[in-house]
């Protein structure tokens, strides 16, 4: 399984930028060469240089630091997200799956009504309604993202219930709880957690989208969608204020976009 | 008393046709009465689709049974509690016909082994453990290979771990669904002397369902042939084969290779496919293929019957 990550060049690139964006999480204090929050009006707007590696913003913070400091931000929210959404998106699919019927037609019909919003949309609505702050955007995307797990893990559910190996377990006697966790969900997952891996960029893309529009992080808050929307006025003066949190996005989300690709190919347990 | 007793057992399945669903009924397995004696094995043959497989699937309640009776040691199953049937499930077990399809691939052996003693709460972590590798031993798998995964294995040993796995909780009857249709002819014979040895040191009863009228004959002692959800001759193994009444058997046996090139084969090829469960022919099923059909086998549905002693068909004109 190892060496089939490591022989392709684009899941290992993935997996190095993944690396880079956990060890920045983990060690922040540690790398950032200034407090993420500190107002610093005298070198405010400052070009990147030795001192200000990407410069400085409106109020003289240090951008590197915020951007290290923001990789926790991000990386909260897209792990919470997928966390909560996954295995809620799991159970229910996987419930409608193999149960079919009225149970499937109720579950899937809700799935239904939430993919029928366009995602942001839905979250822009949950968040505004909650009121904005970062727990409140999570909570919002992971009620628009469960419904794609559902469908994902519905479909290889109905692709494997008439296997024999799940009659034999019926005929051993098994309760249907015991079928759907050892033998059902185990052999439909494997889509939806490469699934979940490329979530976890999309999830970050949102967050930073509803927080650039207001709805999420609120300054001083170092979350990168918060940082570009700040950014925005001063663009003209300050092209690093916001080229560098944009690029942050960019990486994170090709990141785990190139790992998750990569992943797909290696989950096969047949090739292990 | 019988080991397992079914009677006049129907199984019949409605499927919707388009979106306006017009209903149809598939009867998988009209009215079916056999018996299997302890330590016996009833062979059931007949071609794909004639509802053998339904038939085991029905017996075991795999699906609820439309119609019947079936009675394991007397004791009815078919409306039975499901905690009763839970209990009853350990006598009664089955074994599949594609060993890769019926191993669960992200179990390793252990615990595809293991699970029919968790379901039933049989011994502790130690004594399961000693009870899989005793297992593990019957049908030839060293100890190491339990913590293998199905893929590892060949055809042949998945479908031991398969036997393997049914019998890990003692049971009476083993229901075989085509369980060598899916091997290698080399393998196949290993699997077979397998069951043949099992049957004897467990006092097993089998119900071998197969096509394949020479391993029936290699491992039954009595044999009913299906044909469209009915048996159309039961006999002990030896009548059936040496002494064919119904047509249909005849024709199946015909089919069958001898080894004797003096023998003139006269083989009887029937006429066109089998015709639709959901929309059977009147009369005698088979009329519409039959060599010797009259007109009376449009119209009498004929019962299977005591034609010599202790064997039975279903044809008016035997």
């Amino acid at each position: 399984m190892v060496r089939r990550v490591t022989s392709s060049p684009l899941t290992m690139l993935g997996l190095f930028i993944v690396v880079i964006i956990l060890i920045a999480a983990l060690f922040a204090p540690a790398i950032a060469t200034h407090s993420p929050t500190e107002v610093d009006l005298v070198s405010k707007l400052e070009a990147p240089s030795a001192e200000h590696y990407f410069g400085t913003d409106e109020v003289g913070r240090d951008i590197f630091s915020r951007i290290i400091y923001g990789t926790r931000i991000s990386l909260r929210i897209g792990l919470l997200v997928v966390l909560i959404a996954f295995p809620i998106g799991t159970i229910l699919g996987a419930i409608a799956g193999y149960a079919g019927g009225r149970i499937d037609q109720v579950i899937m019909r809700i799935t239904d009504v939430f993919l029928s919003f366009p995602g942001i949309i839905l979250a822009m609505s949950i968040a505004a309604a909650l009121g904005p702050s970062i727990e409140n955007v999570m909570l919002a995307l992971a009620a628009t993202w469960w419904p794609w797990y559902t469908r994902i893990v519905r479909s290889s559910v109905m692709s494997i219930k008439h296997s024999e190996f799940i009659e034999a377990s019926r005929a051993l006697g098994a309760n249907p709880f015991r079928i759907l966790f050892k033998e059902v969900i185990p052999n439909s997952i494997a889509p939806a957690t490469i699934q979940a891996s490329l979530d976890l960029g999309f999830v970050i893309l949102s967050a930073a989208g509803l927080s650039f529009i207001g709805l999420g992080a609120q300054p001083p808050s170092p979350e990168w969608g918060a940082m570009l929307a700040n950014s925005r006025e001063i663009l003209r003066e300050a092209w690093w204020a916001a080229t560098f949190p944009g690029l942050a996005i960019l990486f994170t989300v090709l990141g785990f976009n190139l790992l998750g690709d990569g992943l797909n190919d290696v989950m096969d347990p047949k090739q292990r | 008393m019988a080991l397992l007793e079914v009677s006049n057992l129907k199984q019949h399945f409605t499927t919707k046709k388009g979106f306006l669903g017009e209903k149809t009924i598939v009867k998988a397995v009209d009215g079916v009465s056999i018996t299997i004696e302890e330590g016996k094995t009833l062979g059931v043959v007949g071609e794909s689709g004639c509802g053998k497989s339904s038939l085991g699937r029905s017996i075991l309640r795999l699906v609820e049974p439309t119609e019947g009776s079936i009675k394991f040691e007397g004791e009815e199953i078919v409306g039975m509690s499901a905690k009763r049937l839970k209990e009853l499930r350990k006598e009664m077990q089955i074994v599949f016909q594609d060993p890769y399809a019926s191993l669960n691939p992200r179990r390793t052996v252990r615990q595809i082994l293991e699970a029919p003693l968790i379901i039933h709460g049989v011994g502790d972590k130690r004594e399961r453990k000693e009870l899989i590798e005793n297992l593990s031993g019957k049908i030839g798998l060293r100890k190491e290979q339990l913590s293998n995964y199905p893929h590892e294995f060949s055809g042949g040993q998945r479908q031991r771990i398969g036997i393997a796995r049914a019998l890990a909780l003692n049971p009476k009857l083993i229901i075989a669904d085509e369980p060598v249709s899916a091997l290698d002819v080399s393998v196949q014979s290993q699997v077979l002397n397998l069951m043949l040895e099992l049957q004897q040191e467990m006092n097993l009863s089998y119900m071998f369902i197969s096509h394949d009228l020479s391993v029936v004959q290699h491992i039954s002692d009595k044999v009913a042939v299906m044909y469209l959800g009915k048996v159309v001759e039961i006999a002990d193994v030896g009548k059936v084969y040496d002494t064919p009444m119904h047509p249909y058997t005849q024709a199946l046996l015909s089919a069958l290779p001898v080894p004797d090139p003096t023998r003139i084969r006269s083989r009887i090829i029937l006429q066109g496919d089998l015709p639709s469960p959901s929309n059977p022919p009147s009369g005698c099923t088979f009329h519409t293929r039959c060599p010797m059909a009259t007109k009376e086998c449009a119209e009498i549905v004929p019962p299977l019957e005591e034609k010599a002693p202790g064997h039975f068909a279903a044809c008016i004109h035997v």
